[in-house]
């Protein structure tokens, strides 16, 4: 069994890597290197800020994005060029088959946030190191208390330990909405439905917490309000949990413990909507 | 459609028992400070549609970023008010980012300021005056905002006390915002220093600020600063400490 799902995972994702979207890592790249050049013209706290506003935002719109667009055109993809019986009529069950997508296209976003972590490192790293550099000789002549001061100010101003969990949320959070995708897939009719749901579900989990939080905060709160609160927090997911970028580049810490839970809820969206799909998938005719 | 409607229902069954966990990593998340205050209505008006939707979707850090670039062109061309709004706007998106609060206090308490003095346009210099003081309370403004958004920061505290010292010559006020400052993790082992130099200057704290400079001095002649010094023996002479336990007569 384990077999056949690397099997599927691999061919998902050497034909996801055929497509060249990694070309969007040079995209990344460009963003990143571009921004810091500009980003010069200010004083070097702004700059590392404005190059951790711009990079981790860009890892979690690349993310989501390849997330949705790469897994909606599987089915419709395999059905069309017939691949899907071909697999189908070994003995493959189906959710071996959907399984073996969604592996891959997990695979490919981890290598992806990888690889933009990668950019996004060195470029900080290498601003970093000229920063220090400058500093140093521009406090060559002074106390060594105040050197050590503006030092320990440009390293507290770059990397900070809770951009990794940051980053490990950004692919979380990618992870699900792949997962979902798929589920919504295993029903659809077209690609461009399963992108415009998916789409749709992304904003609604997004701003279902700001939404609960302004409906319930009026002085009169009616039944069907309630009841609407209710049934978008039981169907969508609350995407505002994996937002913790923001607040991670504003320099909070993340706890472990709240790491941790993030992380774990993340995979139970992800197994929970992978279930949901298989057993949708397993009734459908093809 | 059967197995559809079962699908939906296995969703809802999933959506409320994971409701408590969730419900349980809200607060925590609100505990470790990581939920960012909701938005206020009037930023959409402020941001636009494409800009309150983008920070409503999980990309506040990059829209408030672009914002930043916006208020530092406005700068540039010394559009004042503009960027006023536009540091309003930016702090409202990212209020736990020390950084844009003391940012946005400094341009508007240091540059703002002066260029309203320096304002040829206007002729009358008592307005010109009231203009300067109104960017000076902009600036206060901005890093009491940004202290009640951040209580944690030592970086805003000692900025408020700068500016308390330097624009308003409160320093019975730096000497507390200093002191505050020195309480906090992470803060710059000057800030202590600096918190006893304004409390000497603010009538009824004298003894207080002797006796937090004495400690630093006696830390060892690595803290004896010349500043350090000058203010002890000012000090000294102001609440009359006996000849013998001055800091004249100690070895430096």
């Amino acid at each position: 069994m384990t077999i056949q799902i690397a099997a599927v995972a691999r061919n998902t994702f050497t034909e996801l890597v055929r497509q060249k979207i990694f070309y969007i890592i040079l995209v990344f790249a460009l963003c990143a290197i571009g921004s810091s050049v500009f980003m010069a013209r200010l004083t070097f706290q702004e700059e590392f800020q404005m190059l951790k506003d711009v990079c981790l935002g860009a890892m979690s719109i690349f993310t989501s994005l390849l997330a949705i667009l790469a897994t909606a055109n599987f089915l419709p993809k395999d059905l069309e060029e017939r691949t899907i019986y071909n697999i189908l009529s070994k003995p493959v069950p189906r959710f071996i088959y959907l399984l073996g997508k969604l592996a891959g296209i997990i695979l490919l976003l981890f290598l992806f946030t990888l690889l933009m972590s990668g950019v996004f490192c060195l470029v900080l790293w290498l601003r970093e190191h000229a920063v220090l550099v400058e500093t140093r000789r521009q406090f060559a002549q002074g106390p060594a208390e105040e050197l050590a001061v503006a030092l320990h100010a440009v390293r507290a101003a770059t990397f900070n330990a809770s951009l990794i969990p940051g980053i490990l949320v950004i692919f979380v959070k990618s992870a699900l909405l792949a997962s979902l995708t798929l589920l919504i897939s295993t029903f659809a009719t077209s690609s461009l439905f399963t992108i415009m749901i998916a789409m749709a579900i992304y904003f609604i989990g997004h701003l279902q917490s700001t939404a609960r939080d302004y409906w319930l905060q009026g002085t009169v709160i009616t039944w069907w309000t309630r009841v609407a609160v209710g049934i978008i927090a039981l169907l969508f997911p609350d995407l505002q949990a994996f937002n913790l970028a923001d607040d991670v580049i504003a320099g909070a810490s993340i706890p472990l413990n709240v790491f941790l839970k993030t992380f774990a809820l993340g995979w139970t969206y992800v197994a929970v909507y992978f279930a949901v799909a298989a057993f949708i998938f397993a009734g459908r005719e093809l | 459609m059967i197995r559809k409607a079962i699908a939906i229902a296995l969703i809802g069954l999933f959506g409320s028992l994971k409701a408590p966990f969730e419900k349980s990593l809200d607060a925590a998340q609100e505990r470790a400070r990581l939920r960012t205050a909701p938005l206020d209505l009037g930023l959409r008006e402020r941001v636009g549609q494409f800009g309150f939707l983008a920070a409503l979707s999980g990309f506040r850090s990059p829209v408030a970023a672009y914002l930043w670039i916006a208020a530092h062109n406005a700068w540039e061309r010394t559009e004042w008010g503009r960027m006023a709004g536009l540091f309003d706007t930016v702090t409202t998106l990212q209020p736990r980012s020390p950084l844009y609060w003391d940012m946005a206090a400094w341009h508007m308490a240091w540059n703002a300021s002066t260029a309203a003095l320096r304002d040829t346009s206007q002729a009358s210099e008592t307005l010109r005056l009231r203009n300067q003081r109104q960017y000076f309370e902009l600036g206060r403004d901005f890093l009491e905002r940004g202290i009640r958004n951040n209580p944690e920061s030592s970086f805003l505290y000692s900025s408020l006390a700068v500016l308390l010292r330097d624009k308003f010559e409160d320093h019975c006020g730096a000497g507390e915002a200093f002191l505050r400052a020195s309480q906090l993790p992470n803060a710059p082992p000057y800030v202590e220093r600096f918190a006893g130099y304004e409390l000497a200057k603010c009538p009824g704290r004298e003894s207080m600020a002797y006796s937090l400079l004495r400690r630093i001095y006696d830390e060892g002649p690595e803290a004896r600063k010349p500043t350090l010094i000058s203010t002890l023996q000012e000090l000294e002479k102001k609440l009359d400490v006996p000849e013998r336990e001055r800091v004249h007569s100690r070895d430096r």
